[in-house]
């Protein structure tokens, strides 16, 4: 039985790549077979943030079109035997393909994995169309930005008018410190406003950047946002997993760091 | 609300939540200006047939309320029409 998953936002730059990366490659650390779309057309970067982008032969509008068979597309990951990228198309446009085909693609791939994931493009036109069609379930990514908030709350409308099975929240890039000042919203305080339930909140964390700019993925390393990423995953296998203490663990780290500087 | 301001400078948290509940409401409704006065002006039609009402009084607004469920907010349209005199009956 396989989930296709589809990782959306509205709004640009809040983490829906990354989000894909490390969800993906936390569920198939955890032994489960998966394949990553990336459905942003023209604008390819899950292949970068994978650190796949030298292996790509094929595209998905190669496979739609019929110049290669799926097989030939599908990037296999070294690092994990069970997890493959199929990239995007960066000269084509969005127009390239459509919704109904979307879904064929992702049906032929249900029989050979255990999730398919796919990652939006931002805004509400047709690459939103595209992506969200084959999906079952939906997770909404957000920062807690009143920008961010109004695009995650349109899209809420839109899925919940095509009857998306099931949507989830993740709430990215928050700041523990600026949440106690009173300064940032707090995962309460977006979760109230949106009201869909929330499966995983992830601290602004340098070590992304690190480990997006050598190409590599956090989940499930010792890191705040390496854990987080790794708890959302067991949250989509179904387990029940208490949601991290950010603050408890920040404070911890930033005397930590304060005692190694002022020695 | 200038009161208080005046008196305890609010956080930023509080600004954006308060802007943010009242700007997703608008966006959620997605009603014109002029399609409220249209659903003003028929529902003191439809009302006007059986009651006399203050005209000048009435009011249509679009207010934030908890839904059922107590998850979240939804927007109700509430209108406040003053009744003057029941039309006809026992007259």
């Amino acid at each position: 039985m396989s989930e296709v998953i589809v990782v959306t936002s509205g709004k640009g730059g809040v983490g829906k790549t990354t989000t894909t990366a490390n969800v993906g490659t936390g569920l198939a650390k955890m032994g489960k077979k998966v394949v990553l779309i990336d459905t942003d057309i023209g604008l390819r970067n899950l292949d970068v943030v994978m650190g796949l982008e030298n292996r790509i032969v094929y595209h998905l509008v190669d496979v739609v079109e019929g110049n290669c068979r799926m097989k030939q597309a599908l990037i296999k990951d070294k690092r994990y035997h069970n997890l493959f990228l199929l990239p995007s198309a960066q000269t084509r446009d969005k127009s390239a393909v459509n919704p109904q085909q979307m879904k064929q693609l992702i049906e032929e791939l249900r029989d050979e994995f255990d999730f398919i994931i796919l990652d939006c493009p931002a805004g509400i036109e047709q690459g939103f169309q595209n992506a969200i069609a084959g999906a079952d379930r939906a997770i909404v990514v957000t920062t807690p930005e009143v920008s961010a908030i109004r695009d995650a709350d349109r899209i809420i409308g839109l899925l919940e008018a095509m009857d998306m099975g099931r949507m989830d929240l993740i709430i990215n890039r928050l700041r523990m410190d600026m949440v106690r000042r009173g300064d940032m919203m707090s995962v309460e305080d977006v979760v109230d406003i949106l009201g869909i339930d929330l499966i995983g909140a992830v601290p602004d964390d340098e070590n992304i950047v690190i480990s997006t700019n050598q190409g590599e993925a956090v989940v499930g390393n010792q890191t705040l946002a390496g854990q987080a990423f790794y708890n959302i995953c067991a949250r989509i296998l179904g387990h029940e997993v208490p949601f991290l203490d950010l603050a408890a663990k920040r404070s911890f780290l930033v005397r930590f760091t304060g005692l190694l500087k002022r020695s | 609300m200038g009161l208080f301001k005046f008196f305890s400078k609010k956080n930023s948290k509080s600004i954006a939540k308060d802007r943010l509940k009242v700007l997703l409401i608008s966006d959620r409704v997605d009603c014109s200006p002029e399609m409220m006065e249209m659903i003003k002006n028929d529902i003191i039609r439809v009302i006007s047939k059986y009651m006399e009402i203050n005209e000048q009084e009435t009011d249509i607004h679009i207010k934030q309320s908890v839904t059922i469920d107590k998850k979240g907010y939804a927007a109700s349209i509430c209108a406040n029409v003053p009744i003057k005199n029941v039309r006809g009956q026992r007259a």
